[in-house]
């Protein structure tokens, strides 16, 4: 356990806690996954509640909003915290890859996450007639 | 009107004001004015990093804001200045550079001896004291969050003991 890399989840909102939600109806568990809302928090609340949470275990803070106050409150602490990573614009594809992988080197699992952070956009104006209907 | 937002918010530049006031408004800089921050690089690196490329990140101490702001209200460019509190505000506006500009009380979120009078409102007594010298310089204050939300002016708010 203690090997393992903790995951922070931090969202405006219901986000966090609906994404671990997600991942628990997936995967089963949401075991190494902490949920923050900011709701109601002033900026250094929300620091303190974060550091108090990664401890001096290596985190990775997954954040929604880059521009958001949890962006900011979690690069205050990677600034002045070795071995805590941000990262920003969090997915449900991105949690399901750290979940199955957290026991990984941190830097091995920053490497698969920038391989999934972009998102998928399908767009046709013609329709397909090879797909059978229903 | 190029200042287009007059903001007291203690989480400063964030989704609200990035997304929520800056997406539709064509904004060309967003301007912080205060002291501790105005001298802190790497502070100011963090705000940076989550604007786009287009909206210019400012900080300014209130000395600085002083001489700047009346210059920015007469030119083209458009954008926000931000205070993280009522005191910086009122600094603001005791030297009457804010001119017509409506005041926009946008958060002040909960900490020791804060009550709360909106969602996004939490008001220690101080607070209170500062928000009627705020109004004495300034006749015009309201809170509102987001655009969308309902004004709710200061005599509204101040007359309010709890939400």
């Amino acid at each position: 356990m203690s090997d393992e890399i903790l995951g922070i989840l931090v969202g405006h909102g219901k986000l966090a806690e609906g994404l671990l939600d997600a991942v628990e109806g997936i995967t089963g568990s949401r075991e190494g996954l902490v949920p923050v809302d900011n709701e109601d928090l002033t900026p250094e609340a929300l620091e303190a509640r974060l550091l108090e949470m990664v401890g001096s275990r290596p985190a990775v803070v997954f954040v929604d909003l880059p521009s958001g106050s949890c962006a900011f409150a979690a690069r205050r602490l990677r600034a002045r915290h070795p071995g805590i990573a941000v990262v920003c614009g969090v997915n449900l594809p991105l949690l399901l890859d750290f979940t199955f992988h957290r026991t990984l080197p941190i830097e091995e699992i920053l490497e698969r996450l920038r391989d999934r952070v972009g998102v998928s956009i399908e767009y046709s104006t013609d329709a397909d007639s090879s797909v059978p209907g229903r | 009107m190029p200042i287009l937002l007059c903001r007291v918010d203690d989480r400063l530049i964030h989704g609200q004001v990035v997304v929520g006031w800056g997406a539709q408004s064509g904004l060309d800089y967003i301007a912080v004015v205060d002291d501790e921050l105005a001298q802190s690089e790497w502070e100011q690196d963090l705000y940076r990093a989550g604007l786009s490329e287009s909206v210019e990140g400012r900080f300014l101490s209130v000395a600085e804001a002083l001489e700047a702001i009346p210059n920015w209200a007469q030119n083209a460019e458009r954008g926000f200045i931000l205070t993280r509190d009522i005191a910086t505000m009122c600094q603001l506006a005791e030297h009457a550079i804010l001119a017509d500009i409506e005041i926009n009380l946008g958060g002040l979120h909960d900490a020791p001896g804060r009550h709360r009078v909106l969602p996004y409102l939490f008001l220690s007594a101080n607070d209170r004291r500062e928000l009627e010298r705020l109004r004495r310089l300034h006749p015009r204050v309201t809170a509102q969050d987001v655009p969308s939300a309902r004004k709710v002016k200061l005599d509204e708010l101040l007359e309010s003991r709890s939400g």
